[in-house]
């Protein structure tokens, strides 16, 4: 059971005290999109063996969503990070760097690194 | 036969006898002894009968790897089965039977099993029990359900409770022997908080039994010391009784408390919820039976097990013991069992060693006689051992000669108890000299930060390789204990203030080992068949021969093909030797076979445990309205809706539950009834940006509602689904308050949240769900205005309050803000009061309007008026792949917004598709009431046979109104169909025929609502 701390409140909890909210960083794609580039939006997502970017609600807590960087594989938490961005922060990627060497970026929204 | 010699048994109290029942024989016992050992003291040899050949089986172990006593305990509401007698304490008035076996377990008729075992072989369900197809339902199943499960299953709710308990340390020892205590004294001496955990009665494990000097006493003398030393930390949690068993992510560890049985009104179990930063697993070693011949059968047991039956419960197994082995370890049996006066024929050693150890020379000086190179070709006996056939190892079981005995104590070394680490990702290395698998250090289980958080220490870290330990011997398990507590303390940041000594240790030198799979090492297939590897699911060395021969290469699938290591055992007994034993067969090494995946539980913990006190009434807490207790008194009949319970109808004066409901529909459609809808969800929405929020959670406009109005909405998903509906009401500039469904108020405050904190965490808007700050009462009917104007303080009149318009005011002096909105098409006004005044004014209404007729109505009602209106219910006729345009709600569906959530969904060429299924209303032909959710058949058949459909029921109620079945249903292009006839075949066998008309069945002008 994973240990996450709340970026919003401060406080590290047990995974019970939180909700998955799935692959982070996704564009919305509304009306007068395409159809490829909706089904991307709503039905395709990444499900890496290792460093993957998330969506968590600290549902009984503060009720904040935020962001948190994990391995799938080893369940690392290379950091947690608040909601409000389009793309992981430098020292969570940074982190993640010093950790995983061979790791390659691809992050939705951001690019390749 | 076994019994209790007249002195001995260091963990008896011999004052104080018990007395418990045995298949309803009393026996008696003392405190201290275990089920077992009071059984074994009894001369109960035969404890249980095997799960397939229905074999008699006696007690193999003295621990949790005990494989054969699992017992019914108790009885009625305290029956619990498979409790393994070996860890069971002792207690008056314990009740225990034996499982597996009808009539009894002297004569069982399953037995019969065993003679048929040739054709029982693994893997025999999947080919005995495939053709021919019709004998699967009516005979193979009711026979494979007979035979299927271990014990019986209680009949009873539990009447114990249970508890959970949450502990953080700074380090958690798994394991209270000498290695788990002394790991504890360097870490609780350091100052770390400290939990230690013993699943046995006692602390200690092994050492005291097995000997030797530590710090030039006795080992006992050690372990006493130990504990009162680490009694008298304050830093240092010590508990006995409790079990480690599972270890999980990021330092999360279960562990499994038996609480003091005779302590009236404690907890039976306590689920301990452990949060540690380092965990140390002392989990000790668990010996390994031989292959031999007749293995299982009662009175062959481990050699650990009968030395412990003897030093700790002065329980001797047997008068002659042959002892079987290929170590040294086993010898000290022999030595015990000698210097308690007992006679051991014979000591079968299966290796063939240059010069005698230590151990073999002292057993030898005692006069016991010791064959080298020799194995065991049989043992003699069914229900009981009578003697062994003597071979040599290296032939193919040539006997050489017989020796009387009435037990066989077996050694086929030790394995290190590696579950714990397993648990969570730690691998396994083998140990080639040693033969067994021990934690591989290079691949520890990891946590949070990515470091290691489970060391294993001890017999459990198996010998220490490439350095100067040696094997598994007292001095190297404290040292290794001392040095792996250190690095742990230094890891988390905690200093030494004095570097720890290791204890000094006096003991015998061991020779190793030799890995013996097969006894004798030629043996035959007569000999295969009847050389049990895993006892309690009769899995045999022939079996996963046949399993590796039939192409089970991976262990994995030879484990479940045979069921090796399955069950309760879960690798603790029989997992080496099958392992070799498949290796063998696939021509493999061992490590190259692998282990199967190790499980937590280590062993099984109780559902009660798992749940804690969270049963009955708190297992899930009900919602309740403030007029709930009104409702309970007068008759209300409950319906669950999400957590809340609602009315479904109010009986009266005996009516039944039906007849309750048609009045109470009459009632409020002639004179007025009240509904308690304190459960619908009200959130307030607002802020500068609140409109235009709104506009995107709503398919409907809702920036352009003026003050004071209310506007029906609908809400859908990002997929185009309809997900919610209700009536939104614009308080000021830059308030709105949202009415949701009753199961929807958390639901949808979610989903505004979400919305609002990813994706336009730059508008400013404020969402709060004020679901409980409100009692909310529906008064409907014709004479709704009329008692509303008796309480009176303010005008409810057509004029000053119109349909689909909200106002603030006074009624009988309460507060409310009164919405003249209606879900049943009469004339209708929703009135919220503050929580509190809720039951007061309710009572008021009921009071005032008591002439006029005013009755309480439940869900039923309200299910049949919305209905008779052709109004649609998320759940009924949404399942979350209905749109609305299905349900004829396009004029909901702005067409001036350019985005909505949802709207780019409801775009794609299947939802705009006209063959779609859509909402119509069903009228039966003959006035019946058609079955919910029947299918409504057309012609032919489609591709997978089945009978084509082209509709479906979602609402279908007697309407008291009408005086006749009503229905709304989705049917294939159904609008378009007004008048067709359809057919809807019933469960019961009926074609139901309903035509197609419109949904509103009920004033499709509105006239009523609009007064």
């Amino acid at each position: 059971m994973l240990m996450l701390t709340c970026p919003c409140c401060g406080v590290t909890g047990e995974e019970t005290e939180f909700t998955n909210g799935g692959e982070a960083h996704l564009k919305r794609y509304g009306p007068g999109t395409s159809d490829l580039d909706f089904e991307a939006y709503l039905f395709l997502r990444d499900n890496p063996k290792g460093v993957h970017f998330e969506r968590w609600r600290h549902t009984y807590g503060c009720g904040k969503w935020f962001h948190v960087a994990r391995c799938t594989m080893t369940l690392e938490i290379f950091g947690t990070y608040e909601a409000h961005v389009t793309t992981p922060p430098q020292e969570i990627l940074a982190k993640i760097k010093s950790r995983r060497p061979d790791w390659i970026a691809r992050i939705p929204g951001g690019g390749s690194e | 036969m076994s019994n209790r010699l007249t002195t001995g048994g260091r963990l008896l109290d011999r004052a104080r006898q018990m007395t418990f029942s045995f298949n309803g024989v009393r026996m008696k016992g003392y405190a201290g002894d275990t089920l077992a050992s009071a059984l074994l003291a009894n001369d109960q040899m035969l404890v249980g009968r095997s799960f397939k050949y229905h074999r008699p089986r006696g007690i193999v172990a003295s621990g949790a790897e005990e494989p054969n006593a699992l017992m019914n305990m108790g009885s009625a509401a305290r029956f619990e089965p498979n409790q393994r007698a070996t860890t069971t304490v002792l207690f008056e008035g314990l009740k225990a039977e034996s499982q597996n076996h009808w009539p009894s377990l002297e004569y069982d008729v399953g037995a019969i099993n065993s003679a048929l075992s040739k054709f029982l072989p693994a893997g025999f369900y999947y080919k005995m029990f495939i053709h021919p197809r019709p004998l699967w339902k009516h005979v193979y199943e009711p026979f494979i359900r007979q035979s299927a499960g271990l014990g019986k299953a209680p009949q009873q709710p539990d009447a114990d409770t249970y508890e959970h308990f949450y502990a953080f340390c700074d380090v958690l020892i798994v394991g209270g022997g000498v290695a788990g205590l002394q790991a504890a004294h360097v870490a609780g001496k350091a100052g770390a908080k400290v939990l230690l955990l013993e699943q046995a009665a006692h602390w200690g494990g092994r050492a005291p039994v097995d000997g030797g000097e530590l710090d030039g006493a006795s080992p006992q003398a050690f372990v006493d010391r130990m504990v009162a030393e680490l009694s008298g930390m304050p830093n240092v949690t010590m508990r006995l009784h409790c079990m480690g068993a599972g270890v999980y992510d990021h330092g999360y560890v279960l562990g499994y408390e038996q609480l003091d049985q005779a302590v009236r009104g404690a907890p039976r179990h306590r689920l301990w919820r452990i949060r540690a930063a380092e965990v140390i697993t002392a989990t000790g070693a668990i010996e390994r039976p031989l292959s031999f011949a007749g293995n299982d059968v009662p009175g062959v047991m481990l050699a650990s097990a009968v030395r412990d039956y003897l030093i700790n419960y002065g329980v001797c197994s047997a008068d002659r013991t042959v002892v079987v082995t290929n170590n040294d370890d086993a010898y000290r049996t022999a030595i015990a069992l000698k210097n308690a006066g007992l006679s051991v024929p014979a000591i079968i050693d299966a290796r063939v060693l240059p010069g005698d150890s230590a151990l073999m020379a002292e057993a030898k000086e005692m006069g016991i006689r010791v064959l080298m190179g020799q194995a065991v070709a049989k043992v003699l006996g069914s229900k009981r051992v009578r003697g062994i056939e003597v071979c040599a190892q290296a032939g193919e079981g040539a006997v050489l000669e017989q020796i009387r005995c009435e037990c066989v104590a077996m050694s086929g070394g030790w394995s290190p108890v590696v579950h714990l680490w397993s648990h969570c990702g730690g691998k396994l290395v083998w140990n080639k000299d040693y033969a067994l698998f021990q934690p591989d250090l290079e691949n520890p289980p990891t946590g949070a930060d990515g470091l290691p958080f489970v060391t294993a220490v001890g017999c459990a870290a198996g010998p220490i390789t490439g350095t100067d330990f040696e094997g598994l011997s007292l001095f190297d398990t404290l040292r290794g204990a001392v040095e792996a507590t250190i690095s742990v303390c230094e890891r988390q940041g905690i200093r030494l203030r004095d570097m720890p000594k290791v204890p000094t240790v006096v003991e015998y030198d061991e020779e190793p080992l030799h890995p013996i799979w097969l006894m004798p090492q030629g043996a035959g297939p007569k000999l295969r068949q009847k050389t049990w590897l895993d006892y309690q699911n009769d899995v045999k060395v022939s079996d996963v021969q046949l399993a590796a021969q039939e192409g089970f290469e991976s262990v994995e699938h030879a484990k479940r093909y045979t069921t090796l290591g399955m069950a309760t055992d879960q690798g603790k007994l029989s997992n080496i030797n099958g392992l070799a034993v498949l290796a063998k067969a696939l021509k493999e090494d061992i490590p190259q076979v692998g282990t199967t995946t190790f499980r937590p539980p280590y062993t099984p913990i109780s559902m009660g445990a798992i749940g804690g006190e969270a049963r009955g009434e708190v297992f899930q807490p009900i919602r309740r309205t403030p007029m709930h207790g009104w409702h309970e008194k007068n008759g209300a009949e409950w319906e669950p809706v999400g957590h809340w319970r609602r009315p479904y109808a109010f009986r009266q004066n005996g009516e039944n539950t039906h007849d309750a409901v048609m009045r109470e529909v009459r009632n409020t459609r002639a004179n007025v009834g009240l509904l308690d809808a304190s459960t619908l969800g009200k959130l307030i929405v607002r802020g500068p940006d609140a409109g235009k929020f709104l506009d995107m959670m709503y398919t409907n406009m809702m920036s352009t509602l003026k003050p004071g109005k209310c506007r029906y909405g609908l809400m859908c998903s990002e997929n185009g689904f309809l997900m919610d509906d209700g009536v939104v009401a614009r308080i000021s500039d830059d308030t709105w308050l949202c009415h949701t469904t009753t199961g929807g108020a958390e639901r949808i405050h979610q989903h505004m949240e979400e919305w609002l904190q990813t994706e336009w965490w730059d508008w400013r808007v404020y969402v709060a769900n004020v679901t409980e700050q409100y009692a909310q009462i529906a008064v409907v009917g014709p004479k709704a205005r009329e008692v509303l104007q008796r309480l009176g303080g303010m005008d409810v009149s057509n004029e000053a309050l119109g349909f689909m318009e909200w106002a603030d005011g006074t009624l009988g002096g309460f507060e409310c803000r009164v919405y003249r909105i209606s879900f049943s098409g009469e004339l209708s006004y929703e009135i919220a009061v503050r929580a509190g005044q809720g039951q007061a004014f309710w009572d008021a209404l009921m009071q005032v309007g008591a002439d006029l007729g005013i009755m309480p109505y439940g869900t039923e009602a309200l299910h049949i008026m919305r209905a008779e209106k052709g109004f649609i219910m998320i759940g009924d006729e949404t399942d979350g792949t209905v749109i609305p345009q299905d349900l004829g709600l396009h004029w909901a569906i702005s067409k001036k917004k350019d985005d909505f959530i949802g709207k780019r969904g409801q775009e794609r060429s299947h939802m705009t598709d006209p063959d779609r299924w859509q909402l119509v209303g069903l009228a039966t032909l003959d006035g019946s009431v058609l079955p919910d959710g029947a299918y409504a058949v057309g012609s032919g058949t489609n591709a997978n046979g089945q009978r084509v459909t082209q509709g479906r029921v979602t609402s279908t109620y007697h309407s008291p109104t009408l005086g006749c079945g009503i229905a709304m249903g989705l049917v294939h292009k159904g609008p378009d169909r007004m008048g067709e006839v359809l057919s809807f075949p019933g469960t019961d066998g009926a074609i139901y025929k309903a035509k197609i008309v419109s949904p509103v069945f009920y004033d499709p002008d509105g006239a009523k609502q609009n007064v």
